[in-house]
């Protein structure tokens, strides 16, 4: 019996983004990374639709996390007081493809630092390694107003990604986004709703559509990964089907959700195995799981767990 | 694939004659069609007729069951391509080879290791469910042994995996009582096997290279008479085999091809933590039963957890029981909070909880399994819904104060719910990743 044909063909695709900016592009990163671009879901239809290969950026705290577990720890003690060192480590040792600033030492609740602080620390990793670069606020809305617009100007031209808007707040940063020459993170709350009306907002200031990327919130493997991973599915197929306002490359969560994971986290836990392969692993399914819903960046934080996402995406994606 | 009105009425005698108690053989093909009206209502419909609906009205894919008794597993009969279209239906299967070269002494040890890999997480037993018995050695005695050594040894599920008839009909014997699942007949030795599965009644893995040369053989298996087959990829990179089997599922569900209609198994290899991630990557993508060579439980309670999270219903949210939970141990000085009984809600806010390190009650609230302001929009969690909870499940004994902290997101309920329960309300952080540091400030 001959194979029927699977003629369900889509006519939409996942918008292509090309971050960072090199010098010939009026910056001074010393390569580029393409997302996106998929024409199909994830192994669907022939291998000429699969999007990019899903890119990886390891994060980097702009202070010294004091609520991250031992695995973590260890891994990079030695840099945590210096972004600009944490990130070269990151890039050089681990292969990272892009580095995430993720700016919580801002956060009021936190170390509460000001605008000064994160610029310097923008430009230092700016300056050591020559990736593109994630700019990611501290979610505190009133503070990420204040600061990330410097932080923006401080990597002006570099063609960052850079965020987050959500639906109540979006103004100062797509403003100031558009003035610099970024690209923005969307954010909404495992909602295609509401992710669509934060895409519209930053489109009705002006805000090209092709320069957004957007952010489902990300739940970890066992901590609701079941909601992120139907949400982005449902995603890719709005984009697959024409659905320009949903045609964006998806970034997630990754490291930060699975690493509160008890699993990750709990030493003592007879049965389950040693804490420091635990960890990692936890971190590395969550990834590929996603990666089967269809994301095109992962932020991630163990190199172990860089690694095995970063082996299975080039059996998968080459 | 179920067949559309019009495709049936070519099947009916077309004489309008309204014993079916339709006005004519057109309205009762549409009924049938849409399920209202069943065909044995027509009492002149042909033998003929009825074998083509019989076989259009199966399920796409088909169910294959092995094993027996508590550890009876059963893989198939999916309907969807994408779980928010439906739900998938039966959880893949994870299991674990044994290879027939180990020595008696180390196939005990790794038989023992299979069965202990058993976990629990949200109150529900997860684990490995099969035993994969691999012909290493090429010998049929060995093979026939160690399948004897697991019946022994092991409950689980068990495969048995040769490509020599030989071998496999040494080994079956030994085992058929506990119907295994058996393979794997290829395009050369496919009679030989169909053979073995139908005298032993046992379910069989076709295995071919592409699936066109799977879709010839499946044919072959069911000429033969064996119905229940499993279906593998051999021989390609693993790339090529995960964009196989999601044409396999398109084939089968959305096109109704036959001789894909059945369930998937795949083989895992590499180190253990690419087994994972393969692993991973076919429990979502459409393998029934995925089978790794890792015994590493830090490798395989991510992927029963995947299985877990892949396979929940996306209808119905995954619930914990209503009820006072001790985080550490708590007494009658202890903070006492409340949250949903959504699990995802629930774990989240225990973690945040432990953290702390401050000994803690959390009330669990019944709201169906919605989180804070689902619940809250939706009228399940409200003042009286809180303050029940505390009386049914006694929190008044346990502690010595009279103060509840409540999520921040619903802040607006506390007048009612002081006014509910004379309990001082507190309103805690929005976001319990939060409460470490709101504990430590106002706990002490
Ligand atoms: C998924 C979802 C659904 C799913 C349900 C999933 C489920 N099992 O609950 C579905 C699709 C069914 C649904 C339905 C509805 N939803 Co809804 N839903 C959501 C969504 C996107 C995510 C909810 C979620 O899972 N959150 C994750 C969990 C972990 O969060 P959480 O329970 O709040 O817990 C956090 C905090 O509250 C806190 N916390 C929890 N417990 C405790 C305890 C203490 C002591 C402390 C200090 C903190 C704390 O920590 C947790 C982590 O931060 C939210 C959007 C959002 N921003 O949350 C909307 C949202 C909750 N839904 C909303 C609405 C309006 C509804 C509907 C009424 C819509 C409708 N008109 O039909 C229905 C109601 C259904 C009903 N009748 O019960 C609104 C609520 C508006 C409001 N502000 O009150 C939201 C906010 C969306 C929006 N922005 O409009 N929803
Ligand atoms: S009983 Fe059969 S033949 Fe008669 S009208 Fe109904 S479908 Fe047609």
């Amino acid at each position: 019996m001959p194979l029927p044909e699977i003629t369900d063909s889509f006519t939409g695709s996942v918008n292509r983004i090309t971050l960072g900016a090199t010098k010939e592009n009026g910056g001074t990163r010393t390569n580029t990374v393409t997302i996106g671009g998929a024409r199909n879901v994830v192994y669907g239809g022939s291998f000429e639709d699969a999007s990019e290969k899903p890119v990886i950026a390891m994060d980097v705290l702009d202070t010294r996390p004091r609520d991250w577990p031992d695995a973590l720890v260890q891994a990079y003690d030695d840099v945590m007081d210096s972004p600009g060192d944490w990130a070269k480590k990151c890039v050089e040792e681990f292969g990272a493809e892009l580095i995430c600033i993720k700016f919580d030492g801002i956060h009021p609740d936190k170390d509460d630092k000001d605008a000064d602080h994160a610029v310097k620390v923008t430009e230092e990793v700016l300056k050591s390694v020559g990736v593109p670069l994630i700019l990611w606020g501290s979610r505190n809305d009133e503070k990420d107003n204040q600061v990330m617009p410097k932080v923006s100007g401080a990597a002006k031209g570099e063609k960052c990604l850079i965020g987050t808007i959500s639906e109540i707040n979006y103004k100062s940063l797509t403003a100031i986004a558009m003035a610099d020459g970024h690209y923005l993170i969307s954010e909404a709350p495992i909602d295609i709703n509401i992710a669509k009306q934060v895409n519209i907002l930053a489109s009705d200031m002006g805000f090209p559509l092709e320069r957004i990327v957007t952010f489902q919130a990300t739940g970890a493997l066992g901590y609701g990964i079941e909601y992120a991973y139907s949400i982005q599915e449902r995603q890719r197929l709005a984009a697959l089907t024409g659905d320009k306002m949903m045609a964006m490359p998806a970034i997630c969560d990754v490291g930060y959700e699975s690493w509160r994971a008890k699993e990750a986290k709990l030493e003592d836990a007879p049965g389950w195995g040693s804490i420091a392969d635990r960890g990692p692993m936890w971190e590395a399914t969550t990834a590929v799981c996603l990666l089967q819903a269809g994301v095109d960046i992962i932020r991630m934080r163990h190199p172990r767990s860089v690694a095995v996402v970063k082996n299975f995406i080039n059996k998968v994606w080459s | 694939m179920a067949l559309t009105g019009l495709e049936i009425f070519k099947l009916l005698p077309k004489t309008n004659c309204k014993k079916c108690g339709k006005p004519t053989c057109l309205a009762f093909a549409m009924a049938l069609a849409q399920k209202r009206a069943k065909l044995e209502e027509c009492p002149d419909v042909s033998d003929e007729a009825k074998e083509k609906l019989s076989a259009a009205s199966a399920p796409p894919m088909r169910k294959v069951i092995f094993g027996t008794g508590d550890h009876q597993v059963q893989v198939g009969q999916e309907t969807v391509c994408f779980r928010h279209e439906e739900k998938f239906h039966n959880p893949a299967v994870l299991g674990v080879t044994v290879s027939d070269k180990l020595d008696a002494e180390a196939m005990k040890k790794r038989i023992e290791s299979i069965n202990s890999l058993q976990f629990e997480r949200i109150g529900i037993k997860i684990g490995v469910r099969t035993i994969t018995i691999v012909n290493d050695s090429g010998s049929p005695e060995l093979f026939a042994k160690a399948a004897e050594a697991v019946k022994e040894g092991s409950d689980l599920a068990i495969i048995l995996v040769t490509d020599l008839p030989d071998a496999m009909a040494a080994a079956v014997t030994k085992v058929k009582d506990r119907i295994p699942l058996i393979g794997c007949a290829t395009p050369k030795n496919a009679e030989a096997m169909a053979k073995i599965a139908a005298e032993n009644k046992c379910p069989l893995i076709a295995k071919a290279e592409s699936i066109e040369a799977l879709s010839e053989l499946t044919e072959k298996i069911s000429g033969s008479g064996v119905e229940d087959i499993v279906l593998t990829i051999d021989g390609e990179s693993v790339k090529d085999k995960l964009y196989n089997y999601s044409r396999i599922r398109v084939l089968s569900l959305k096109k109704g091809f036959r001789p894909l209609g059945y369930p998937t198994i795949s083989f895992v290899t590499g180190s253990d933590d690419d087994q994972v991630a393969l692993g991973v990557s076919c429990i979502c993508k459409y393998s029934g039963i995925v089978i790794v060579d890792t015994i590493e439980p830090y490798a395989l309670l991510p992927m029963l957890t995947a299985v877990m999270n892949i396979f929940t219903d996306p209808q119905k949210p995954v619930q914990v029981e209503p009820k006072i939970y001790s985080i550490g141990e708590p007494d009658e000085n202890s903070p006492v909070m409340f949250t949903t009984n959504f699990s995802l809600t629930y774990y989240t806010v225990e973690s945040d909880v432990e953290a702390s390190r401050i000994p803690s009650y959390i009330l669990v609230v019944d709201t169906e399994g919605t989180s804070v302001l689902t619940a809250y929009s939706g009228d399940k969690l409200n003042e009286k819904t809180v303050a029940d909870a505390m009386k049914k499940y006694g929190i008044e004994s346990m502690v010595k104060h009279r103060k509840l902290i409540i999520p921040g997101y619903v802040a607006v309920m506390s007048g009612k719910l002081e006014e509910a329960t004379n309990w001082e309300i507190m309103v805690g952080p929005r976001e319990c990743s939060m409460l470490p540091k709101y504990l430590k400030e106002v706990w002490n």
